[in-house]
């Protein structure tokens, strides 16, 4: 996998073992995301028709993805008619080769990039440092990360781990290693600082010739890109250069212009928690008097065929990338972003990327455990993807791997021997006798902690608490006779 | 271009096709997309009609919860409470676009304004104090602007580059909600929906006004 930015990360349980031990990390995260929590819950409690607006989204996304083939030509076709050129990747390695390749066309060895989920996934970033093309991130956070050399841990606010305090020492350290430097009497005024990224990318603007982004949207009906951002760097990157490119997943296509209705309303309630983000673009290929004169659209596959060849996980490719489940997921708020190994983390992460990636790695493998089962993200999200049912179904496929291994994992001798015990009363009344007693042998001060042997696998990330004395169906022999 | 890359991308189309059917194995070959029920049951506007004073009174409202100044001005003293906002919004060049109402720019300093025939380049842009235009649309219950580079709107590097923009609002042009503005929208134009001055939640995911778009958003809204 080209995962490069978290290449030999940890799988999921060390990585967030480690997070949880980090303070700072923890206030940052329960800060931020109980604003967002409580700004989303504002912005759609005012829109009456929120349910309504949740199914119509994901019934467009599933008429979308159930004839997906029709849908990508006829997009093609109109942004072909419209004076775009409409580029296809098979996985990560093509998408990359495609646009280095189509920026070494322009002669140009610096490039401007509004914020892309997708050119993150395929690492396009050290592609274009290895072909001598620096590529200056204009969003604020993944200015942040990149001045920080630091991974995105937040698919909305990649530098949702970082507070202000510590935005201030990034950008008086390293702004003027890349251009402007920031003023020397910075504070952490997140207004001081927003002032300081405007002053550095300004420049970088104004000259880039080649810009790099994302889309949110595209619709096949028009030919049509839509970008959804708030700080104007978007605008900046689609209007000023003379070429365009824009790298999207098969997935992020729509079908007809009255679509978008619906994703326009869903995605800034979810997403910043506003009625409606300050800018949203749109553009139909080229033209003459305004913006790029050439516009290239890379259209990217990367595993999402893969998802959907499966009935069941097909539903994540419904992900409009609005963030609002990590922000409402006990365990992202504890761990970070990070943990997930993935630059998807939190809910969606976890069923995203193994279904992106495959199972085959041990980070992919525990991603689908990485979660309570709680349901919190199920019930923000707006095209109702069914985190919860998604992550059962791939945790089932993570087991089905592990059969036929000539030493049966813990996992399934424990199983088996459960299904022993549980399918006699008798077996299973005297099982909880020997239990109780154990369970009251080892414990301390009321709870089960780390057991010995195969047994630690289970205990070293839980607690129990210890069994009662008497059973139920002991007590129900004894009162109700 | 070169026919050595051109090769791999025609059979990466064919393959990503090739996958896709491949993977909709379980779709019926009979079903149509239309065979998809799409339920939208949500509300498609209407309520206050266009135009209303009670839609501009959302807009307005709206408008301002989000930082942007708002100017509720009547039809004969629209031009005369635009130049005086305009007068006072400090020094530099006012970029006015092609075919901005006459009766409006009438009220503006000639020696500051800059017109953009021919195209003004992206450092002249940068030098100017402000940018006055005319909207395609309004969308009351968000508030939010759309621009689609018709005439007084110029094209989408003019409202972007000047710290300041003026957008001047015709009351007929407010509607209530997003389905009514993309239903009259032409989307074969390049759209701007402009809600609020530039922004960012980057910080600590709170509210930050002021990034890399106009910091300053005003609207005369006139009825």
């Amino acid at each position: 996998m080209n995962d490069a930015t978290f290449l030999g990360m940890p799988a999921f349980p060390a990585a967030a073992a480690g997070a949880l031990r980090d303070s700072q990390l923890r206030g940052n995260l329960a800060r931020a995301t109980g604003t967002i929590r409580s700004r989303r819950a504002a912005a759609v409690s005012e829109q009456d028709d929120w349910e309504h607006l949740r199914e119509a989204g994901r019934a467009v996304k599933e008429r979308t993805l159930r004839h997906l083939d029709r849908y990508l030509l006829q997009l093609e076709e109109k942004v072909t008619a419209a004076g775009g050129t409409v580029h296809w990747a098979r996985d990560a390695e093509e998408a990359r080769r495609i646009v280095v390749g189509l920026v070494q066309d322009t002669g140009e060895r610096e490039v401007v990039k509004v914020k892309s989920m997708v050119t993150q996934e395929i690492g396009l970033n050290d592609a274009l440092a290895d072909a001598g093309i620096d590529a200056y991130e204009t969003d604020l956070a993944e200015l942040i990360v990149q001045l920080g050399q630091d991974h995105p841990s937040h698919i909305l606010v990649p530098a949702i781990h970082r507070n202000r305090a510590e935005i201030r020492e990034i950008f008086l350290r390293s702004m003027g290693a890349y251009g402007t430097a920031a003023p020397a009497d910075l504070n952490d005024d997140p207004r001081r600082l927003a002032e300081a990224a405007r002053r550095h990318l300004r420049e970088k603007f104004l000259r880039a010739k080649v810009a790099v982004s994302g889309v949110n949207f595209l619709v096949a009906e028009t030919g049509t890109a839509v970008v959804v951002e708030s700080e104007g760097n978007g605008r900046m990157c689609l209007t000023l250069p003379e070429t365009l490119i824009s790298v999207a997943g098969i997935e992020k296509v729509i079908p007809t212009w009255q679509d978008l209705e619906v994703f326009l309303q869903l995605l800034p309630r979810s997403s910043t928690g506003e009625r409606m983000n300050p800018y949203t673009s749109t553009w139909t290929g080229t033209r003459a008097d305004d913006g790029p004169r050439a516009f290239h659209l890379v259209l990217v596959d990367a595993g999402r065929t893969e998802a959907l060849s499966d009935p069941v996980g097909r539903q994540v490719l419904n992900c409009i990338r609005c963030s609002a489940c990590l922000n409402v997921c006990p365990v992202y708020e504890r761990v970070g972003g990070h943990a997930y190994g993935s630059v998807y983390p939190g809910p969606i992460g976890a069923v995203l990327s193994p279904q992106l990636r495959g199972t085959a790695s041990e980070v992919d493998r525990a991603l689908p455990y990485a979660s309570s089962l709680c349901g919190a993200c199920y019930e923000v999200c707006p095209v109702k993807i069914d985190i919860p049912e998604v992550l059962v179904h791939l945790r089932a496929r993570v087991v089905e791997d592990g059969r036929g291994r000539l030493v049966p994992k813990p996992e399934r001798l424990a199983m088996a021997a459960a299904r022993w015990v549980i399918s006699r009363p008798a077996r299973l009344t005297a099982a909880q006798r020997a239990g109780a007693v154990a369970a009251r042998l080892v414990a301390r001060r009321g709870r089960v902690g780390r057991l010995p042997g195969p047994l630690s696998r289970w205990t070293d990330t839980r607690d129990a608490p210890v069994p009662p004395a008497e059973t139920f169906s002991a007590w129900w022999k004894r009162t109700r006779r | 271009m070169t026919i050595r890359r051109k090769e791999p991308e025609m059979n990466a189309r064919t393959e990503v096709l090739d996958r896709i059917r491949r993977a909709l194995a379980d779709v019926p070959a009979s079903e149509r997309p239309q065979d998809v029920p799409v339920p939208r049951r949500y509300s498609h506007g209407g309520a206050p009609p266009t135009g209303s004073a009670a839609a501009v009174e959302l807009l307005a409202e709206r408008l301002a919860e989000y930082g942007a100044s708002v100017h509720l001005v009547s039809t004969q003293d629209a031009a005369s409470r635009l130049g005086r906002l305009v007068a006072g919004l400090g020094p530099g060049p006012v970029v006015v676009p092609r075919g901005f109402p006459p009766e409006w720019r009438s009220t503006l300093d000639p020696d500051r304004v800059l017109t953009d025939v021919p195209a003004l380049p992206v450092a002249e842009l940068d030098r100017a104090g402000a940018v006055v235009t005319t909207v395609a649309a309004a969308i009351a219950t968000t508030g939010t602007l759309v621009l689609d580079g018709g005439p007084g709107q110029g094209r989408r590097a003019l409202t972007l580059v000047p710290d300041v923009h003026v957008c001047v609002v015709r009351a007929r042009q407010v509607m209530a909600s997003v389905p009514e503005a993309l239903a009259a929208l032409r989307p074969a134009r390049p759209l701007t929906f402009v809600s609020g001055p530039s922004a960012t939640s980057d910080i600590e995911l709170d509210r930050v006004e002021g990034v890399h778009g106009p910091r300053t958003l005003a609207a005369v809204v006139v009825t």
